[in-house]
């Protein structure tokens, strides 16, 4: 059965260890390099529109917008947490921007404030409740407001989408800055400030702290909740950032969008190498990740190949690249 | 076990700890207050008819739960429920527009066993290959829904392509009662059996109340958790029979997200998910509650772009109040304990 002894197993820090080729050879990242290469030359092999510049760099415009969330749920699942909210986070405050700006007439830039605002608070919500009551777990917790947040997202809006955004506002979906995508650049940038936030500041140190063993972090002096509520909010945050692209890009929004997203999310975060079980993770794996399932989507969309088959793809990846590891595991003790 | 010692000992009842024994009780006296409330709103509420119609309409909601509960208890959670309903739903609906002549009982055989092998692969995954609960079940979601779309190509199988006797299966009646509710009645009676008075059924509790010391005591891990999502696969596929055959149509998006519901029910009755707890009265209570809520909600002329909102709302406040109430009860018998 599953291995969750409480047995003390001192952990070395990897950038403890010396240096050695065999470590640097033998890491999750090298296996992903190559699945995405081997995605790269299916994607070649279905179609001839596939593999060249202008394709690849635009094709990232599909799926870079939810992977914006991947950095902080990241996070959260390094500190054995999860989050199944944010699609929900997506919407509201997508509906929120988009009826301030029809309904209420108020100024686009304001709007986007909102909607900047409304995705903070909500994962403050989430952060809050999980901290406040630590014996319901962030499943419950988010899963609750799941549906809540995409209840409110109804109310709000009903069945009606919102469109007739003023023409700036399609620049963050569909502009590019010196010919390269905004939000690729966007993407670019936060996988750089995740990436020093997560492996070269204390505050970095903390989260992988947490996930290592929470009860010890606590009694080191790491302010654990304050840490899991900002981290929250950040990915409230985030889902709201995407919010901004996704409505820009489809130029409307209804209640509904942004469906799931969690699942694509979460199997990106498993995928790039960030353990379930907490305290293991990197930003570069993630990365790499994203590209793996998002050039998937984009080369089987090129093909007209029915979603549902990527539906079971992603599902299919989720489990392997969760499943590998264990087995390794189990055919060493045996 | 620990709270009904600490309450023997001392005879000294205190309101709040009465309260959370018998949690059953409160949720009970919360749905009375509703039905009042509802009833003076709209007098069509509390009639037969009603009444009637709203425990078929609950029916598929407490089988399921059932199923839920004891995932749950064992500290586990399947997300991938609503997808394995679809499947089964799917294929034995193909499987009736194929052979009108089928007889009925053998198409909730088929469902049954499909969403039993589904859920045995879900088992698997987390009993052998130690995968966490959540994950499996979110990816193998996505597996069965994407199956069910590619097994149907897109397609609908509609009310005229299903014989009579397969509508029968959920649409008809005995003895004046839906046959939803004697299934759901039938499974409420081997449940409270299978969980109070078997071996296996203590066991799922043990497991999920402390996992060390009952691999200590020889309890087989894996073998339970192998059979609880067995069953609440089984469940799952029996119920997508039930459904396609109440709503008379097949599609690939069938009851999706209706995991949500099911595990809020087993919330709303207290189940908790830090697993060994759980009781079947409260489940039911607790799909009742739900139950009431989506049949009074248009009674009452609430939009139902609202529903969603106040489920989530009720789900969010109900287990809060229940960590409240907790927190107290504990505190109040540590304070005896140290006095």
């Amino acid at each position: 059965m599953e291995q969750k002894k409480q047995t003390y197993q001192p952990r070395t820090l990897e950038t403890q260890l010396p240096f050695s080729w065999k470590r640097l050879f033998f890491q999750w990242e090298w296996m992903l390099l190559l699945i995405l290469v081997a995605v790269l030359l299916f994607g070649s092999y279905v179609s001839p529109y596939f593999l060249n510049y202008p394709s690849l760099r635009d094709g990232t415009m599909v799926f870079l917008d939810k992977a914006l969330i991947v950095f902080p749920m990241a996070m959260i699942m390094i500190m054995r947490d999860i989050d199944i909210s944010v699609g929900s986070t997506v919407a509201l405050s997508s509906v929120v921007m988009a009826s301030l700006y029809t309904t209420a007439g108020l100024p686009m830039e304001i709007a986007i404030v909102a909607c900047l605002v409304t995705g903070a608070v909500c994962g403050l919500i989430n952060g809050l409740l999980i901290v406040k009551f630590k014996e319901l777990s962030a499943v419950i917790v988010t899963l609750g407001t799941m549906i809540l947040y995409r209840g409110i997202a109804y109310i709000i809006l009903e069945d009606q989408a919102a469109g007739g955004f003023p023409e700036w506002f399609g620049f963050f979906g569909w502009g590019y800055v010196f010919g390269i995508p905004f939000l690729l650049i966007v993407f670019a940038a936060l996988a750089i400030v995740f990436g020093i936030l997560l492996h070269r500041t204390t505050f970095g140190r903390k989260v992988f702290a947490i996930g290592n063993n929470p009860t010890a972090s606590r009694f080191s002096g790491v302010r654990v909740d304050r840490i899991k509520v900002i981290v929250f909010m950040l990915a409230g945050l985030l889902a709201a950032i995407t919010a901004i692209f996704l409505t820009s890009r489809m130029g409307s929004t209804r209640p509904n969008i942004a469906t799931m997203y969690e699942l694509d999310i979460i199997a990106m975060a498993a995928l790039g190498g960030v353990s379930t079980a907490g305290g293991k993770g990197r930003v570069v794996g993630v990365v790499i990740a994203v590209f793996i399932i998002g050039y998937l989507q984009y080369g089987l969309g090129l093909i007209n190949m029915p979603s549902q088959l990527f539906l079971i793809i992603v599902g299919a990846l989720l489990i392997l690249s969760v499943a590998i590891p264990k087995i390794g595991s189990l055919m060493k003790r045996k | 076990m620990e709270t009904k010692e600490a309450h023997a000992e001392n005879p000294k009842k205190n309101m709040l700890t009465l309260f959370y024994q018998f949690r059953e009780l409160g949720l009970l006296f919360f749905i009375i207050l509703l039905c009042i409330g509802v009833q003076i709103r709209n007098p069509s509420f509390l009639t037969g008819e009603n009444i009637l119609d709203l425990a078929t309409n609950t029916s598929i909601l407490v089988i399921l739960s059932l199923g839920m509960m004891i995932v749950l208890i064992t500290r586990g959670i399947d997300l991938s429920i609503g997808a394995v309903i679809a499947l089964s739903g799917m294929l034995t609906a193909q499987l009736v527009a194929a052979n009108p002549s089928i007889n009925p009982l053998l198409c909730l055989l088929f469902g049954t066993v499909i969403g039993a092998v589904c859920g045995m692969v879900i088992g698997l995954l987390i009993a052998r290959v130690g995968l966490l609960p959540i994950i499996a079940t979110l990816a193998l979601m996505n597996i069965f829904r994407g199956l069910t779309f590619l097994v149907s190509d897109g397609e609908w199988v509609s009310s005229y392509q299903m014989s009579d006797g397969f509508v029968a299966l959920a649409g008809g009646s005995f003895l004046g009662i839906n046959h939803l509710i004697w299934i759901a009645v039938f499974f409420c009676l081997v449940f409270f059996y299978f969980l109070n008075y078997t071996r296996t059924g203590r066991q799922i509790y043990a497991v999920g109340s402390n996992p060390q010391s009952a691999a200590v005591s020889g309890i087989k891990q894996g073998r339970v958790l192998l059979l609880v999502y067995t069953i609440m696969g089984g469940l799952s596929g029996l119920c997508g029979v039930l459904w396609v055959s109440k709503f008379a149509s097949a599609q690939g998006d069938t009851a999706s997200g209706y995991e949500l519901t099911v595990i809020a029910a087993c919330i709303l009755g207290g189940v908790s998910i830090a697993g060994g707890s759980g009781k079947l009265a409260g489940v039911l209570l607790g799909a009742i509650l739900l139950g009431i809520l989506n049949n009074a909600l248009p009674l009452l002329n609430v939009s139902p772009f609202w529903q969603n909102g106040i489920q989530g709302f009720i789900i969010l406040l109900a287990v809060i109040v229940n960590a409240i109430v907790k927190r107290r009860v504990d505190r109040t018998h540590l304070l005896r304990r140290a006095g």
